[in-house]
């Protein structure tokens, strides 16, 4: 399960939420971050999920080794510094080896000597633009490397991530403008680079939607700082409202959106998870 | 001192910041209030919502700044003493325009951009809107057309990835790495004569050797643009560190962002880079909130009957609650970065994204209005 979304949007905390609703249901999961991150480390594994911290480096000193299964042979490639170079230079070859380590997670028979195998990998992926990218390297590898390893395994994973039954995409947003262009841009480049529609979009942080048009012209005649504050809550929730059915227009009835309320109080990751298990 | 005294002189500002905290709009008001008092200022935009580029004129054609007509702001109280010009980037066109300058002949060129992997470089990967951002501010400064030229940073999630990114890429320009590739006995000269080392032959092997020939073609054309990105690197260098640069960080009240923001001014100080203050957007404005929502329910029912009544003190309960939190927030940040007092924006109520919001951005950024 890939979870994306705009900066700001609250992303890996829903990543994190979702992990722990699906513990809950009894599953064996994982919380994959990326780009070093460790942000939901400590709320995932409080919650009875393992995490992961994706190092594409360590993904691909891992590729190596089940690769060659003769040891010096990986440490030769390993210590030349050849395949690390390669690496780091080739452009999409970090997302190639970070959707790789993703798609070993979620084996039954994890490549990985000792590895636990797990019911789901959750992954806390890049913002928006760079996720479909770390969806989509597979593919573009398995094009461009035509033959050879590399090309076998980019269509076996990208034949993983294009299957709906085995990969769900979540997106995650606000009832903002930029960050319901950014899940219908999302949609579309999934679909058109990977083959895959979204499976859910998480919409964060909804105001509460008190006041009616009525009450706001009632409003409008109070004089003070609470009728003058209603008044600004009750303009934020019609924005969110229209951003809202921007959204649902975008989405076409094909996606289920689920709302995520605000809380004035801070994120209450409990809260979110108990209302995503419910919706699941 | 306040942002205006601050900024003054300044010929580059860069707007950084984690994702989703309003960078974009907060760049385009400096330059707006830069321009208004009589500067001619560029603003490159990385993003804009699509209803401020077409207030501000912008569309996606171009790659070049380009004037805001002054009677677009005119009936919205802004008196145009400069020039405001904007554009809008785009990572994949400053890239190729890139290579076409640096390639040292036309064959080069179409080589780099014909080939599969730069095609990949310029258009998809990590760091290359960070690189092209650079590049772009690098030619506006060095073009001499602008007083100022203003950067919104792309929307990193991580905001040090902005200042990383440059580095990455040119570090992979001038490094080991290209080295290892274009050396005459190089991993490209071997794949091109099907070279037969034990390395090379087992990096065929886990690799495929389609897709190393590609790779290798791709370094051998970009060996005959080296010096020209070295040189270049430099330049940036010294651009990003000068003293006529300022970097404003950006950030809403909120924890992660904060957090971000208190990771950025350290690495901003440990590079030596200029830091000209924080700007801290979307606030909870506080006046009015100290009193006690019962107290104020209880004001209300006579006006508004007990239902509506309920309602505001509700809605006055949860604006107090975001008051305390964002205070938190911003003591966290007086305690951690010090330095001038941040710039508070508060959460407005309007659209934020068409030319008053802008304005009322502006107002606040450049202490037009006392903070409430």
């Amino acid at each position: 399960m890939y979870v994306s979304g705009k900066g700001g949007v609250g992303k890996s905390t829903v990543a994190a939420a979702l992990g722990l609703a699906a513990v809950r249901r009894g599953r064996r999961t994982v919380v994959a971050e990326v780009h070093r991150r460790t942000d939901v480390e400590h709320a995932v594994t409080a919650g009875g999920a393992d995490h992961i911290s994706i190092d594409p480096e360590d993904a691909m000193e891992e590729y190596l080794a089940d690769q060659l299964p003769v040891r010096a042979l990986a440490d030769l490639l390993v210590s030349s510094r050849a395949f690390t170079y390669l690496a780091a230079a080739t452009p999409g070859m970090r997302e190639l080896l970070t959707a790789g380590k993703v798609w070993e997670l979620a084996q039954d028979r994890r490549r990985t000597p000792g590895a636990k195998p797990y019911d789901l990998v959750v992954v806390d992926a890049p913002a928006t633009g760079h996720g479909v990218a770390v969806l989509a390297a597979p593919r573009t590898f398995a094009d461009a490397a035509r033959v050879g390893p590399i090309a076998r395994h980019g269509t076996i994973i990208d034949s993983m991530l294009s299957d709906p039954a085995r990969t769900a995409v979540v997106a995650v947003t606000t009832p903002e403008e930029l960050p319901v262009n950014e899940t219908l841009a999302l949609r579309q480049a999934l679909r058109e680079q990977v083959g895959l529609d979204l499976t859910l979009v998480v919409v964060n942080a909804v105001r509460p939607d008190r006041f009616t048009e009525a009450d706001a012209a009632r409003l409008r005649a109070v004089d003070g700082a609470a009728g003058r504050i209603a008044l600004s809550a009750h303009v934020h929730a019609r924005a969110q409202r229209a951003q809202l059915a921007r959204l649902r227009r975008g989405l076409a009835g094909e996606v289920p959106m689920l709302r995520v309320p605000f809380n004035p109080a801070g994120v209450d990751l409990d809260t979110i998870a108990d209302r995503l298990e419910r919706a699941l | 001192m306040s942002l205006a005294e601050r900024i003054a002189g300044k010929r580059v500002l860069i707007c950084a910041g984690s994702g989703g905290v309003g960078k974009t709009t907060c760049s385009a008001a400096l330059a707006l209030g830069l321009a208004a008092r009589g500067q001619r200022v560029a603003v490159v935009t990385i993003d804009p919502a699509k209803r401020l580029a077409d207030a501000l004129g912008l569309d996606e054609l171009g790659n070049e700044p380009r004037l805001v007509q002054p009677a677009r702001l005119a009936g919205h109280g802004i008196e145009m003493r400069g020039e405001l010009w904007a554009m809008m980037l785009d990572a994949k066109r400053t890239f190729d325009e890139l290579i076409d300058r640096l390639a040292p002949d036309e064959r080069t060129r179409d080589d780099v951009l014909a080939n599969r992997i730069y095609q990949e470089l310029s258009s998809a990967v990590a760091g290359s809107q960070e690189f092209t951002a650079v590049a772009k501010l690098y030619d506006l400064v060095r073009s001499e057309r602008f007083d100022v030229v203003v950067l919104d940073t792309p929307p990193s999630r991580n905001a040090l990835d902005f200042l990383d990114a440059p580095d990455r890429l040119t570090n992979f320009f001038e490094g080991r790495a290209l080295r290892v590739f274009l050396a005459p006995t190089g991993l490209a000269a071997r794949v091109m004569s099907r070279g037969t080392g034990v390395v090379f032959s087992v990096l065929k092997r886990v690799t495929g050797v389609d897709l190393l020939r590609d790779v290798s073609a791709f370094f051998r054309a970009l060996g005959g643009l080296i010096d020209g990105f070295r040189e270049r690197a430099a330049g940036v260098k010294a651009v990003l560190s000068d003293p006529s640069t300022t970097f404003l960080i950006i950030t809403s009240p909120e924890p992660d962002p904060v957090g971000e923001a208190i990771f950025f001014h350290g690495k901003l100080r440990e590079a030596r880079m200029p830091f000209g203050g924080l700007i801290v957007n979307r606030v909870q404005a506080s006046d009015g909130l100290d009193g006690d929502p019962h107290v104020v329910e209880a004001e209300l029912t006579a006006t508004l009957g007990d239902d509506l009544a309920r309602r505001v003190a509700q809605s006055y309960a949860e604006a107090q609650l975001l008051v305390r939190r964002h205070e938190a927030s911003l003591e966290h940040l007086r305690a951690e970065v010090g330095g001038a007092e941040p710039v508070l924006v508060p959460q407005l109520d309007g659209d934020v994204h068409d030319l008053d919001g802008l304005i009322s951005v502006h107002d606040h950024l450049f202490g037009e209005v006392s903070p409430r």
